[in-house]
């Protein structure tokens, strides 16, 4: 008894369908009072649906919750509010026209009556503070003028303001996804701390590394199942993949040298604020990462390059034709109204035509190559794209670049909340298509993703400030260039 | 390590420049309403007086409370194709009934406000698209319309006539009518905590659900709230025409949307700008006939030059939202 007092949370027999789809199948889960439980698993192996259910966003189909010992009978988002239950959930749920103090209010019922705008910056100001020192973030900023990065710095932070409800429990869904390794640390060691003082925490990430260094206990889910839950301490990053499995045949990042003669240049650009005479040059068939803290200048020198291939522009030189994968999936990517083909062909459009007219022939035929190249998962290629998994849709973006007759592909961190078996995929498809010639610029803010680059530029307040090649990459020296003084 | 301040540098230019395109488009319909004036300024200077403001914004208050009205279900990503009928719906029963048997006519505007307030919660529950149900019920209140004055006359209550002709020291009642609805729209939409929901519903409903909020009582307070302001629109028109007829609202659909954009408010995502709106709104009341007239265009073209100042004031911002990238 004692046990089932000490649980914040317990599922026992958890079931859920969508349709024929059993996304839970008798899952037993628990969560005890000042414990970080690690939840891994790939997309789609029933993480999310088991935090739906703890959140109260989802009722399960079968299966029992308790909180605090306490059977739940009508479990719902209100009652897990009041049971001091929060989750931050992986797509970013911030309303973009409302301010930082204005979201704030949303999660918050008392924050009303005379003052409450005031009580409201004070207190999203004051976590910011807290988790992030060095945030530069105003709570009067609207929510969709910040980087997505800060975004996910904001709804974390919200997550753990406090007022007329308690706190127990936060569900963290991929909450370092948009971060750089910088802000990350400051959320992981944060974490510990809340946990330290007593709170629980459910950490869901597919940086193996956050979950081993910062759970208590970790569980693996496969196939809406738990298939492996002990202390972090018996696990290691092998077993921990193994345990996932389906990534066992691909190996970490191929470090082989690969031929090293300088193809045709393809990119040459300077950053708008660059100084001195360093630029970014790119030739025919190599892998360039762009890396630093997040928001240093990234993403513009990206887009920068991509608006220079079609109209000349100070300082950039495109020679080829280029293609953007894009970072903010849901804003910036997708089509959300369209099949899966159809935003596939978008960028190709001039290929598929047949007289006046898009043939729906050739569009359904790029489509099925490149579902069967790249594994994307689903019955039927002309079913809507959110249909597909995060880690499915991203893929169809892949393909939609790589699908086109675009010789550079820029990548703005493309890899956020994807998981290490469609990661593993993908990389070697990068590989693949720079063997054949392709260029790749490759913006991340995860490190290991750079073990595949060939070179890496890092970016430090709009400039670039070093240019690393592979056998010289380490995570310190990363670090060492994004906070060293910009000479 | 501590004076480093990571990503303020590059970060709070792009963000400095997006607020500042933010504040020039906040502007927007300040200027485009200041232009107008100019121009009427310049074509009749005698225009620019006590009389002639109460002239020409003679019918600026009904416009600006339907686009008010349309204001509230744009707020919350949906339209509202009826207004303008019923608008005339309202003035009908006012220019009756609510002279005649005063408790039957409040009883029906409160319920049609009710009838607003149905139709917000059958769009959320059955997830039927708003433009369909609202064209539907344009119609619907039109026959109502018409079943209450099947021809043009009545008369308008003595105490709304009394309201609409009040004419206080020095400022013209329509810009005194306009400042007060323009102020007490704002502090309830965008200062108020539930006013922060209202809006947040258009931002990102799942956000709202998932913090525990009902988004069918926000939808049903969206369209009461159109509702309300529908019936502060009709009875202020009566009082202004002091007799009613059953069309007499049908522009107003167009000119309370046009209002709404006009003003900075943006079809879907929630933003929306009461002080905007009620610019955009003088703005089109000026633009209409007074500017028009003064610029001797003829009346048959009047139409086509208000749609051309339209286009040319959306244009404007498109650009300034474009410049922001």
């Amino acid at each position: 008894m004692l046990q089932a007092i000490a649980d914040i949370v317990r599922l026992d027999g958890a079931e859920k369908h969508f349709g024929a789809v059993r996304a839970l199948n008798g899952v037993d889960f628990h969560v005890g009072a000042g414990e970080c439980v690690g939840l891994v698993g790939h997309n789609g192996a029933g993480k999310s649906t088991l935090m739906h259910m703890v959140a109260g966003t989802l009722r399960p189909d079968g299966g029992q919750i308790a909180v605090r010992g306490n059977q739940e009978a009508s479990y719902s988002v209100a009652r897990a509010l009041e049971l001091g239950i929060r989750c931050v959930f992986q797509e970013l749920s911030l309303c973009p026209n409302l301010s930082v103090a204005e979201n704030t209010r949303i999660n918050h019922p008392s924050l009303a009556g005379f003052g409450w705008r005031r009580r409201a910056a004070d207190l999203i100001r004051a976590k910011l503070d807290e988790i992030f020192p060095d945030h530069g973030i105003s709570a009067d900023d609207i929510a969709g003028d910040l980087s997505i990065g800060r975004r996910q710095m904001v709804e974390v932070a919200r997550a753990f303001t406090l007022t007329r409800e308690p706190l127990h429990l936060v569900i963290l869904d991929e909450p370092t996804s948009s971060l750089d390794a910088h802000t990350a640390g400051q959320l992981l060691s944060f974490v510990r701390r809340f946990v330290e003082k007593g709170g629980s925490c459910i950490l869901i990430s597919h940086v193996l590394g956050e979950v081993l260094q910062n759970a208590d206990r970790i569980v693996v889910m496969r196939d809406g199942k738990v298939v492996a839950a002990d202390a972090a301490s018996a696990f290691d990053r092998d077993k921990l993949v193994a345990a996932m499995g389906g990534a066992e045949g691909h190996h970490k990042a191929a470090a082989e040298a690969r031929k090293s003669e300088p193809g045709a240049l393809r990119v040459r650009a300077r950053a708008v604020r660059q100084q001195d005479d360093k630029e970014l040059v790119a030739r025919a068939g190599e892998i360039i990462g762009l890396t630093g803290l997040a928001g240093h200048g990234q993403t513009d020198l990206l887009l920068a390059i991509f608006s220079a291939a079609s109209r000349a522009k100070a300082g950039i030189e495109v020679t080829a034709p280029v293609a953007l994968v894009a970072g903010d999936r849901q804003s910036d990517g997708i089509f959300s109204q369209w099949s899966i083909a159809q935003n596939i062909g978008i960028r190709s459009l001039a290929r598929l035509r047949s007289g006046l007219l898009i043939s729906p022939q050739r569009e359904a035929e790029l489509a099925e190559f490149w579902k069967q190249k790249i594994g994307i998962r689903t019955p039927d290629m002309n079913n809507n794209i959110f249909s597909l998994s995060g880690g499915n849709q991203q893929k169809a973006l892949f393909a939609r670049a790589l699908g086109s007759d675009a010789e550079i592909v820029l990548m703005d961190d493309p890899m956020r909340g994807v998981d290490i078996g469609t990661k593993l995929e993908v990389y070697d498809l990068v590989r693949e298509e720079a063997a054949k010639g392709r260029t790749f610029l490759w913006y991340t803010t995860e490190t290991e993703e750079l073990d595949n680059c060939d070179h890496v530029y890092v970016f430090k307040n709009g400039r670039i400030v070093a240019n690393l090649r592979r056998d010289e990459l380490t995570e310190e020296k990363i670090i060492q260039s994004s906070f060293g003084d910009a000479a | 390590m501590t004076a480093i301040a990571p990503g303020t540098v590059p970060k709070s230019s792009p963000r400095g420049s997006a607020a500042r395109a933010r504040m020039l488009r906040g502007l927007l319909p300040a200027l485009s309403l200041a232009l107008v004036l100019i121009a009427i300024a310049w074509l009749n200077p005698r225009a620019i007086s006590y009389f002639g403001f109460n002239l020409m914004l003679n019918l600026a208050i009904p416009i600006a409370l339907a686009t008010i009205a349309q204001m509230f279900v744009i707020a919350g990503n949906e339209l509202d194709l009826s207004i303008g009928t019923f608008v005339g719906f309202v003035g009908c029963v006012t220019a009756t009934w609510l002279r005649d048997a005063t408790l039957i006519g409040i009883v029906v505007l409160i319920g049609s406000i009710g009838v607003y307030a149905l139709l917000g919660a059958l769009i959320h529950l059955r997830n039927l698209p708003s433009i369909v149900v609202t064209l539907g019920m344009s119609f619907v209140w039109q026959g109502l319309a018409i079943l209450v004055l099947p021809k043009p006359g009545g008369k308008a209550p003595d105490w709304l006539l009394a309201i609409m002709s009040f004419k206080p020291p020095y400022i013209p009642f329509p810009i005194l009518a306009a400042l007060l609805i323009a102020a007490v729209v704002h502090f309830g939409l965008m200062r108020t905590s539930y006013g922060v929901i209202l809006r947040g519903s258009g931002g990102n409903a799942a956000a709202l659900r998932r913090a525990g909020w009902s988004l069918l009582r926000t939808k049903v307070a969206l369209f009461a709230l159109t509702g309300l302001f529908g019936v502060l629109s009709g009875m202020a028109l009566i009082g202004i025409t002091t007799s009613a007829d059953a069309n007499i609202g049908n522009g107003y659909t167009l000119l309370s949307i046009a209002g709404v954009i006009l003003g900075g408010g943006e079809f879907v995502g929630g933003r929306v700008s009461p002080i905007g709106a009620v610019l955009g709104a003088l703005t089109l009341a000026l633009a209409a006939s007074p500017l028009l007239t003064f610029m001797h265009i003829p009346p048959d073209w009047q139409v086509a030059a208000n749609g051309a100042i339209l286009i040319i004031v959306l244009a404007a911002r498109v650009l300034i939202s474009r410049r922001e990238r």
